[in-house]
């Protein structure tokens, strides 16, 4: 079994506790308006737009394939810029071996591993069957999920999964649906859920500009739930890799100071773990 | 223009550093040792560099006192009892830094600060000895104006450490340079956090193989000016280099190089080496009637020489004929194969040279990767490391580092630059130290990249400071200028710095 990754971070300090390494997944079900990476939602429909927008020769052409050679790469992200169909050509399709034996290499330096995307329960099966291995080498196994998938029927995977790093982008549904283009009911119950088997690590909400009212709900409800139970990770909007039509959405740059602080004091009265970044 | 007058009138020294640029100059111009053409004939070539050490050596290069003597017994040639309490431990003490030579003519080493003082703390509050250690601080770093000035802490945690860490990160000074002694076993998570967060802001403590030193040297080892490892009541006689970019040019090949160039110059370094060694020992006054000696401060047989080398990167690639050093050592397995080689082969020429005075050493001297001055320019990296600006992600760093750090127990050492957000995560660079220390790392440096007080390439110096060299004003510590040139000719300061890189 292959599962296309979007890159691998070896050395991460801000995906979970200590030094971690970090497996980005390609492919998303959500389209969120303010994603930082908007290359891993989709995949490469081979429409060959990038290839000779590449300066150095990676990219190329077989059997009306893009096909690319990670040697002649010199990461300038010139494809991606030029590529609208949100996606990427620079996906490897590795193996659960490929990647163990590269986190062999990494284990003296890393307290765990963190899957991203992506949507990595997009790859659940692959997920399985790599975090089998991964608690063989004594890692801790944090997974960073956008909730879309009913967790609490995946038994296997969660029994393997230490912690899950939970978006909740809005807990109203029509401005979620306006976000991501799905409902925001799955990402909820996952969310009790994942307190319910204490298998929250984190949950994390975007403070947008401009949306007070919608940011002040969700920071309400989310910190109502997780009590002393989990962190609650406030993250600032930057326009920062985000698409054109989503920077046009948002009007401004970033949210004001006083705005974050608004939030974060309500998430502080109710979850006393809660910081911005 | 003549030497000396440019020493005085130069705006920009103090009188101490011009009085004592006028020693060096004294120092180097009485003809004394006996060397053979070979040698003049290499150090003309610029193959050996005797780091302007001179011609009439007067007292080692580094000199590390066993400071327990005067903690336990006081000093008579000082007139000083021993200490009662910590102000007249921590007094006895600068009194004493003031008496200790060395090349520099500043103590290379100060003692481990955690065990002269920690006896003495029992009974008071944190308060007194913050107070008490502040001003002994505040007074090292203005009197001992030197960078390569050094003291140690670690490895179990102490108030004594604790308080220091604590005071260097407020107080922001360059000197002393600190080592904190590392081991995951002895060294709690949170004293190594704490230790790791000052290193972030200030650039110190960095981090000490202690393992590794102990199973080299025993518990009786120190961390010494920049980096170098060396018994305590003992030292170093001398650090010459080889530089070994001009060496590899020496050569036809790889094969003349390993059979010929490198035995014919160590043999020549090594001879060079007997020659200063011997001329310390038995003819300058130092191991005859220097109290250090006579008190029992130094044994002669805990000292050794120091086998230095720099330019290992240049001199690999050049062998292997690589022009774009992005490709060569450090970045492509062959070099560093060959790199390995290398140091396998002059390790083994160094051991089996019979040196003379280091009877603590199997009669050998010892390797040191030394970090380079100003005048190398861009043609020998310091020691092995990689050069500034190629080096690949902190992963694979660490493991190269791994692979040289083993030949040099007198001193190597890597730094790293991190950003801002490490300093949420002391937590994740430990993570990091744990599994350099596991690669055989020997020696851990680090510094945000926003910081005022900066590692240029062992030794600290303050932004700011070079800041006042280049308007022409005068800087109290005495190594800026070298930290100017190393950053001028060196881009010493453009190392990379840590994010999260993608390696896909
Ligand atoms: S990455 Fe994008 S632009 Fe390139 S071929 Fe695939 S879909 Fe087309
Ligand atoms: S990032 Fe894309 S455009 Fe740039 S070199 Fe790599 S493949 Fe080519």
């Amino acid at each position: 079994m292959l599962a296309p990754i979007n890159k691998i971070i070896n050395f991460s300090n801000v995906d979970g506790p200590g030094n971690r390494c970090v497996i980005f997944f390609q492919s998303c079900p959500f389209k969120c308006l303010y994603c930082h990476n908007p290359e891993t939602i989709n995949y490469c429909n081979h429409c060959q737009k990038c290839v000779d927008k590449c300066m150095s020769s990676a990219l190329s052409v077989v059997d009306n394939k893009v096909v690319y050679d990670s040697n002649k790469c010199i990461n300038c992200d010139t494809c991606i810029s030029v590529c609208d169909n949100f996606a990427s050509p620079k996906i490897n399709y590795m193996s659960v071996n490929d990647i163990i034996v590269k986190l062999i290499k990494l284990k003296p330096f890393i307290k765990g591993i963190t899957v991203s995307g992506g949507e990595c329960t997009n790859h659940k099966q692959f997920l399985i069957e790599l975090f089998k291995e991964v608690k063989k080498l004594d890692l801790h196994i944090l997974m960073d999920s956008n909730g879309n998938i009913d967790l609490s029927i995946e038994e296997e995977l969660m029994d393997l999964v230490d912690g899950v790093m939970l978006d909740v982008k809005s807990v109203d549904d029509k401005f979620h649906y306006i976000l991501t283009s799905k409902s925001c009911d799955m990402v909820l119950n996952n969310l009790d859920y994942l307190l319910s088997v204490d298998k929250l690590y984190e949950a994390r909400t975007v403070l947008l500009p401009n949306f007070m009212v919608e940011n002040l709900k969700t920071v309400n409800y989310v910190s109502k739930k997780l009590l002393l139970k989990s962190q609650y990770k406030l993250i600032k909007y930057r326009k920062y890799g985000v698409s054109e039509k989503g920077v046009d959405f948002f009007k401004d740059d970033t949210i004001n100071d006083e705005d974050v602080k608004e939030c974060l004091e309500i998430a502080l009265k109710y979850c006393n773990n809660s910081f911005i970044v | 223009m003549n030497d000396v007058y440019k020493i005085i009138s130069d705006t920009t020294m103090t009188y101490k550093q011009q009085l004592l640029s006028l020693a060096r100059l004294a120092e180097g111009s009485e003809i004394n040792l006996d060397l053979s053409d070979e040698y003049y004939n290499a150090k003309n070539d610029s193959v050996i560099c005797d780091l302007n050490e001179g011609n009439a050596p007067y007292r080692p290069r580094y000199i590390i006192p066993d400071y327990s003597v005067l903690m336990n017994k006081g000093c008579d040639f000082l007139q000083l009892d021993a200490p009662t309490d910590l102000w007249e431990a921590c007094n006895s003490l600068l009194i004493m830094y003031s008496h200790v030579p060395s090349i520099t003519s500043f103590p290379v080493y100060l003692g481990g600060f955690d065990d002269l003082l920690e006896p003495f703390v029992t009974d008071l509050s944190d308060a007194e000895i913050e107070k008490c250690l502040r001003l002994f601080l505040l007074n090292i770093d203005r009197t001992l104006t030197d960078s390569f000035v050094h003291a140690n802490i670690g490895p179990k945690d102490s108030r004594v450490g604790r308080i220091v860490l604590k005071l260097s990160e407020q107080m922001q000074l360059a000197i002393p340079n600190i080592t904190l002694k590392y081991d995951e076993e002895l060294t709690s998570d949170e004293f190594a956090n704490l230790a790791i967060t000052c290193m972030l802001k200030t650039a110190k403590p960095s981090f000490a193989n202690h393992k590794m030193f102990v199973s080299e040297w025993s518990e009786n080892y120190s961390i010494a000016s920049c980096y170098n490892g060396l018994k305590i009541g003992g030292g170093g006689y001398t650090l010459p280099r080889l530089r070994m970019y001009e060496l590899s040019q020496k050569a036809i090949d790889i094969n003349d190089f390993m059979n010929n160039v490198l035995p014919k110059y160590t043999k020549i370094m090594c001879e060079f080496m007997d020659a200063r060694v011997k001329f310390i020992v038995e003819e300058s006054a130092f191991f005859k009637s220097n109290f250090l000696v006579t008190e029992k401060f130094l044994d002669i047989n805990n000292f050794t020489g120091m086998f230095g080398m720099v330019g290992l990167n240049e001199c690999v690639n050049n062998l292997l004929n690589i022009k774009d050093h992005s490709l060569g050592y450090g970045n492509n397995e062959k070099a560093d194969e060959i790199g390995v080689e290398i140091m396998e082969k002059l390790s083994q020429l160094v051991a089996d040279h019979k040196a003379p005075y280091c009877s603590g050493f199997n009669d050998q001297y010892r390797l040191h990767a030394q970090v380079g001055i100003d005048s190398d320019g861009r043609e020998d990296s310091p020691g092995a490391r990689i050069r500034v600006g190629n080096e690949p992600e902190i992963f694979e760093h660490i493991v190269h580092s791994g692979k040289f750090h083993k030949y040099f127990p007198t001193g190597i050492g890597d730094i790293f630059k991190f950003e801002e957000t490490w300093l949420n995560t002391p937590n994740a660079l430990l993570d990091i130290i744990k599994g350099a220390f596991k690669m055989n790392m020997r020696y851990f440096s680090g510094y945000l990249d926003s910081n005022d007080v900066v590692r240029v390439t062992g030794y600290l110096v303050k932004k700011s400071e070079l800041y006042k060299l280049d308007s022409n004003k005068q800087s109290l510590n005495n190594v800026s200028i070298f930290g100017k040139g190393a950053r001028d000719t060196g881009c010493a300061l453009d190392r990379k710095v840590e994010k999260n890189v993608s390696t896909n």
